[in-house]
């Protein structure tokens, strides 16, 4: 591929106890473009996200085996800070997860304890990034109620916001909108599509048609293995692998 | 339609519900019948305020014990509280699985000590340490604090980390995805999402101080009188109704059931409001 790429994932293997949920997979992810992996259910997708970030290191029992390069850097090399990783590489979960404190504070909270004090700053990020994830028109005028209080896609276009308030360089979006309407989804996918710009945006779409809509690439898991990987339209219209053509064409998953 | 058995059934245990709240009724009912009388005596501003405590001269001042019962409460707070959610803290983010497994059952354990034994490990050990350390008899509100504040670590411990638990897990997830530190997370997020639980828990660690006995008698002093440092011997509300109730007849009798009435009610607050924080969130 010609793009540069911003991820390099280098034979990983991932293990949960005894089982293993990702097999020995290679992945580029080309930086400032969207990448969709899709796959059915228990295909590795979600482990593999949050491993991007290292958040699987939360999980009792997991482990791994191989690198995963950030910018050439592995980060699973002692000498990573977990928290500066997790700046650097945001993550949207499946649901919603509002904290529980205003709007404001939801989008704040992540620059604050990075150290940004100054309220205006504050405020002015918090702004920037509403405005990036298409909530700003929504919620400018009551900051300071409740997230919770927001319907489900303005909670998940917070949670985006609030991983923007971190500028980080890739969002990892895992099957963001599962639990919205369809009007909220495609409020979604449109700042999505704008922010590639500037972000490396991995996303596990919760459709395979989703993914045709946004991702200029896209790859196909299925327990654990990586079965193909390309372009959006080559993949979706001639997918090489018989696996994919039958999960694409909706003869199972 | 029930049948008749099922009827039947549900009635017996209804019944069987019933009688639990009656005693409670009862104990009330009980304790104001025999101690208002004296109250309305006296009248209730001198009982309360009172400064002396003279029943053979007919005097019926509860104020010093009033100050003792709060004192050694708020010491037991300022000694038992910050371990007690540490410690909570702890085992809800931090231990390890098997470590957690040692000291649950362990704190639980501290709960199953008599309140007896308490006294007189405190008796044995923490009252010579103060007199030699610090000076005074002893027998002092420190004492008294510091043993109430061990006795009331399992009950905080407990409600604290349950509550910290039940905190749904994206809150956590959310904030280390966001680069919290493990820290960060805990202070910013998870201890005020968990607040009123954590205060609930320490309301009713305080009403189990205030209302404990044994233990107290046994390392106050039991001196009716103000005290003038935390080296003084005091007495509590309870301590007075445990040390005097022997002997007291008539008027003395009652004075002892009106200063149970006092404490009832400071109790009957410290529930009432812990439930009502619970039932806020």
């Amino acid at each position: 591929m010609t793009q540069k790429s911003k991820i390099d994932i280098k034979g990983l293997n991932f293990y949960y106890e005894q089982k293993k949920v990702i097999k020995e997979l290679n992945l580029e992810i080309p930086e400032n473009r969207i990448l969709g992996i899709f796959g059915p259910a228990n295909s590795g997708i979600t482990t593999l996200l949050r491993t991007l970030n290292r958040l699987s290191d939360l999980t009792a029992g997991a482990r791994h085996e191989g690198e995963i390069l950030l910018d050439g850097k592995n980060i699973f090399a002692p000498d990573v800070n977990l928290t500066e990783l997790r700046r650097r590489v945001g993550m949207v979960f499946d649901v919603p997860t509002p904290l529980p404190m205003s709007i404001f504070d939801n989008v704040a909270l992540g620059p604050r304890m990075g150290g940004l004090k100054s309220k205006t700053d504050l405020e002015e990020k918090v702004e920037t990034s509403l405005r990036m994830s298409a909530l700003w028109d929504d919620v400018k005028d009551r900051l300071d109620t409740p997230a919770a209080r927001l319907s489900g896609g303005q909670q998940q276009r917070l949670c985006i916001a609030r991983v923007l308030a971190l500028e980080p360089e890739v969002i990892l979006l895992d099957r963001p909108c599962s639990a919205l309407d369809p009007i909220s989804t495609a409020k979604i996918e449109e700042s999505l599509v704008q922010l590639k710009e500037q972000y490396t945006i991995v996303i596990a779409p919760h459709t395979v048609q989703q993914a045709g809509r946004i991702a200029d690439r896209v790859a196909f898991m299925l327990m654990g293995d990586l079965i193909e990987q390309g372009y959006t339209q080559e993949v979706f219209s001639f997918p090489k692998d018989k696996r994919t053509n039958d999960y694409l064409t909706g003869r199972f998953g | 339609m029930k049948s008749f058995k099922e009827k039947l059934t549900e009635r017996v245990f209804l019944l069987i519900a019933l009688s639990t709240l009656s005693v409670l009724a009862l104990i009330t009912v009980f304790i104001f019948i025999k101690g208002v009388p004296i109250i309305a005596k006296v009248g209730i501003i001198n009982f309360v305020f009172g400064m002396k405590w003279a029943p053979s001269q007919g005097y019926y001042g509860i104020f010093p014990m009033i100050v003792g019962s709060v004192s050694v409460t708020l010491g037991a707070a300022i000694i038992g509280v910050p371990i007690a959610i540490c410690c909570s803290i702890f085992l809800a983010e931090f231990a390890p699985a098997k470590l957690r497994n040692v000291f649950r059952p362990a704190i639980q354990l501290l709960a199953a000590i008599p309140s007896v034994v308490y006294g007189f490990w405190g008796v044995l050990f923490v009252v010579p340490m103060i007199r030699k350390f610090l000076g005074g008899p002893g027998l002092s509100i420190l004492a008294g604090s510091i043993i109430l504040g061990i006795m009331i670590l399992p009950t905080i411990i407990s409600i604290t980390e349950v509550s910290l638990l039940a905190l749904p897990r994206h809150y956590k997830d959310g904030a280390l995805a966001l680069g919290l530190t493990q820290w960060q997370t805990i202070h910013s997020l998870l201890l005020p999402a968990a607040k009123s639980g954590i205060v609930a828990a320490i309301i009713l660690g305080l009403g189990r101080a205030i209302g404990e006995t044994m233990a107290v008698i046994m390392v106050l002093g039991n001196a009716v009188a103000l005290p003038q440092s935390i080296l003084d011997p005091v007495r509590t509300l309870t301590t007075n109704i445990g040390i005097e109730m022997g002997y007291a007849s008539g008027e003395h009798q009652q004075a002892l059931f009106a200063t149970g009435i006092v404490l009832f009610v400071i109790i009957m607050l410290l529930n009432a409001s812990a439930q009502y924080i619970t039932r806020k969130r």
